[in-house]
């Protein structure tokens, strides 16, 4: 080998072990801040832990909603076949409507109740999370026409 | 009828760019002369006749014409007329003519400018033209937006209240300046392939369409982000979507294409690297297209969920990479190499700048794409920022570290220990500025004061470079611009740390002549009243920042309900003295006249826009230098030099 051929193997084999070493340090990164998305009835059929956070998806149900005290609120989260009680202590998005499609942030709490850090509704009239549709899809709550 | 004109003009340009195409790969061999001025004419036509497609379509929306369908779904007549113009590019079919309409000014500014020489140009045109006829037709086949609807309705569904914003109206037409810029780029990296030449002067010929493409991407950023600040309520600034990733690509393959191409231009050192980053820049436009618009993400920019779409789009954009990357493996062995430096030399760093700015673009595109590829497979999931935070930071730093060295280190071989001297009074000022945040700002945070740090380095590097190089008459543009862009990432950064590390937020239910204290500053809460606007009525509420029993100022949150949409928006109220924001959003009434308010105190939250301000600055004075330097050339005056 000479000098150039063994220059340019050693420069190879650098880049090969740079880029190991970031997809070493990519696919921690993302193991650890990876959140999952649940429809109610994927909470109750996984049995996830409290604790464990994740996105969960559906309509909000009617006459669930209620102010706690301070800023606290309560309301709940349905596909239809499954209802998840949830809690947040924060602003309310502006298009946040009972009967409407709602994405959550956050953990459940010993209680069963999921506690949201951060509570996401549709941006406007028209449209809906692609989310929610497929949570409804799957529990056969789907109406077509809701989408648009 | 004006819907009829649109229609029969985006069908002439979709003929014109077709001509484009086929003369402009014709004339790219030497003989074809002829062949040359038809792509040239061709270039001007397409502009001329989709910029009649895109005047018909805004007249129509200028003059409520709700037979048009297009209209008829995003406008209404009680909407602004700034909006009602605005609200062209406010929907999936007119946001796609504006793509075009930009693609077409920077075909005829190619054709026009013919830079870097005839054959050159020609090729460029023949991959524009392509480019061109390929949206057309996604357009005419998918998008149209001059579709008639009978009969036409008596008044139209209105824009989605949180695009009437005046910082969002001028977001997409600079974000597409950028991005379809970056189309010029790979038209001269085609043509660079296809004529077989890529030396110092090709780089010189792409260098003001990469310049004019950063610029805007960087100021397109910049404004979506401050309408995400100020709009959205949360009090951030950035919020690790996939929709503002797709803009974040393209912006750092776009700085490290900026970059290598200027060792190309100067020692023809990088050419097929520079080549493949300006494919690689246009086929992340091209991705970040698609997640916008083919709705796989969930976000205020996915209109409509028509699959249709996303597979047109996403068959335009295997083809325009599939093509580039083959055409480079076919031709770019064949390119002669540039010449060789040595390790401390000022490609060395533009070369660090480039494997790093590449990292910071894989981060993102695995963070933003693994999601999206996994609910292909029926699982969904998202990305955290704190995995874009745990490693884009650590990248970025590591680059704003290297960034002042390079303009103190000499093409070919530099000086190191030489370049550590002059700069060290700047080493000095970061050390200081670390103690003195280290010191005052609580709570104490060590990345605060890294990043404190790491600001005075680049904003002090850049005056120690301006003053070394003499008279200020003499600077050259290039190193003016190198230095103000350098300084505003600067800036930027320093607006970044301060707001997420020291901001103070607080969330109360407030009855009037309640207060609520944040970060020292006490609001009072007078009450709420209705107004009513244009096209909406507003809840809003009064909030008087007190300073003991006197009133300072009086700040106006509010919510406002469209009507016509039949949507709400949050307008929050932000006072600033540029050293901190206070901020305040108006929540959910309550029982009893009480309101739950939301207020943040953002310290240095405008130095995020101002430095990304700055940064554009110092993009366009390199531009206007290059433009000047190219007519001086042109005018037979010794030429400026490059840099």
């Amino acid at each position: 080998m000479n000098p150039k051929k063994r220059r340019r193997l050693a420069f190879a084999l650098a880049l090969i072990a740079a880029g190991a070493g970031g997809a070493v340090l990519v696919i921690t990164a993302l193991k650890d801040n990876v959140l999952y998305f649940y429809s109610p009835s994927d909470v109750v059929a996984k049995h996830v832990e409290p604790g464990v956070a994740f996105r969960i998806g559906g309509l909000v149900k009617p006459h669930s909603l209620h102010h706690g005290k301070g800023a606290a609120v309560m309301f709940a989260v349905t596909d239809g076949r499954t209802t998840i009680p949830v809690t947040y202590a924060g602003v309310l998005p502006a298009l946040f409507r009972e009967g409407q499609g709602v994405v959550a942030l956050g953990a459940l709490n010993q209680a069963g109740e999921f506690a949201a850090n951060e509570v996401l509704a549709k941006h406007d009239e028209r449209y809906m999370p692609p989310e929610v549709v497929d949570a409804l899809k799957r529990s056969g709550r789907w109406k077509e026409g809701e989408a648009k | 009828m004006t819907g009829e004109i649109g229609q029969l003009a985006l069908c002439l340009a979709l003929a014109l760019s077709l001509v484009q195409a086929v003369a402009g790969f014709t004339g790219s061999a030497a003989a074809n002369a002829g062949a040359r001025a038809v792509a040239s004419s061709a270039a001007l036509g397409l502009f001329v006749f989709v910029a009649l497609a895109f005047g018909a379509l805004t007249f129509a929306f200028v003059t409520s014409d709700f037979s048009v369908l297009d209209v008829a779904q995003n406008s209404h007549t009680a909407k602004p007329l700034l909006y009602k113009i605005t609200g062209v590019w406010g929907n999936h079919e007119g946001s796609m003519l504006l793509w075009i309409l930009v693609l077409s000014i920077y075909s005829a500014a190619i054709a026009f400018a013919k830079r870097g020489g005839e054959r050159l140009t020609s090729a460029a045109l023949g991959t524009q033209g392509i480019l061109a006829a390929a949206f057309i037709l996604f357009i005419l086949f998918t998008s149209n937006p001059f579709l008639r609807l009978d009969p036409p309705p008596f008044e139209g569904n209105g824009l989605n209240p949180l695009l009437q914003d005046p910082g969002l109206a001028f977001h997409p037409p600079m974000l597409y300046t950028g991005y379809v810029g970056l189309s010029a780029a790979f038209a001269y990296a085609a043509a660079a392939l296809i004529t077989g030449r890529a030396d110092a002067q090709w780089a010189r010929a792409a260098r003001p369409f990469i310049l004019a493409a950063w610029i805007a991407l960087t100021l397109g950023i910049a404004l979506g982000s401050w309408w995400a600040y100020y709009v959205l309520g949360w009090g951030g600034f950035w919020f690790w979507d996939p929709v503002e990733n797709a803009s974040l690509m393209p912006w750092l393959v776009a700085t490290a294409l900026l970059h290598s191409a200027l060792a190309t231009e100067r020692t023809g050192a990088f050419r097929t690297w520079t080549i493949l980053l300006a494919i690689a820049g246009f086929s992340f436009s091209l991705i970040g297209t698609f997640l916008v618009r083919s709705g796989v993400v969930t976000s205020v920019h996915a209109f409509a969920n028509d699959p249709e779409r996303g597979i047109f789009i996403l068959m335009i954009l295997s083809a325009a990479i599939g093509g580039a990357l083959s055409l480079f493996a076919w031709r770019a062995p064949k390119l002669e190499g540039g010449t060789g430096f040595a390790a401390v030399s000022r490609e060395t760093m533009l070369l660090a700048n480039n494997v790093l700015l590449v990292a910071a673009v894989s981060v993102v595109f695995i963070g933003t794409i693994y999601p999206i590829a996994l609910s292909a497979m029926g699982t969904r999931i998202s990305v955290g920022a704190p995995y874009f935070e745990s490693l884009f930071a650590p990248v970025f730093m590591a680059l704003l570290i290297l960034v002042p060295l390079g303009p103190r280190l000499a093409w070919q071989r530099g000086d190191f220990g030489e370049a550590l001297r002059i700069l060290s009074p700047a080493l000095g000022l970061a050390a200081l500025a670390a103690a003195i945040v280290l010191a005052v700002a609580a709570p104490r945070s060590l990345a605060g004061a890294g990043a404190f740090a790491l600001s005075a380095w680049l904003i002090a590097a850049s005056v120690i470079d301006l003053m070394r190089r003499g008279r200020f008459s003499a600077i050259p543009a290039g190193a003016f611009a190198a230095a103000l862009a350098h300084a505003g990432l600067g800036v930027t950064l320093m607006g970044i740390a301060g707001t997420t590390i020291w901001k103070s937020e607080d969330l109360e239910v407030l009855g009037p002549g309640e207060t609520m204290e944040i970060a020292g500053t006490t609001l009072r809460f007078v009450g709420v009243e209705t107004v009513e606007g244009p096209n909406f009525i507003a809840s809003r509420a009064t909030l008087d920042v007190m300073n003991g029993n006197t009133v300072v100022a009086s700040l106006h949150p509010e919510k406002r309900v469209y009507p016509a949409e039949q949507s709400e928006t949050v307008n929050t109220a932000i006072r600033t003295n540029v050293l901190r924001d206070l901020y305040v959003a108006l929540g959910d009434k309550r029982d009893g006249g009480r309101w739950t308010v939301r207020a943040y105190v953002n310290p240095l939250a405008p130095l995020i826009w101002l430095g990304a301000g700055v940064m554009a600055l110092g993009g366009l004075l390199s531009l206007i230098g290059r433009l000047r330097g190219a007519r001086l050339a042109r005018g037979a005056v010794s030429p400026a030099p490059a840099e």
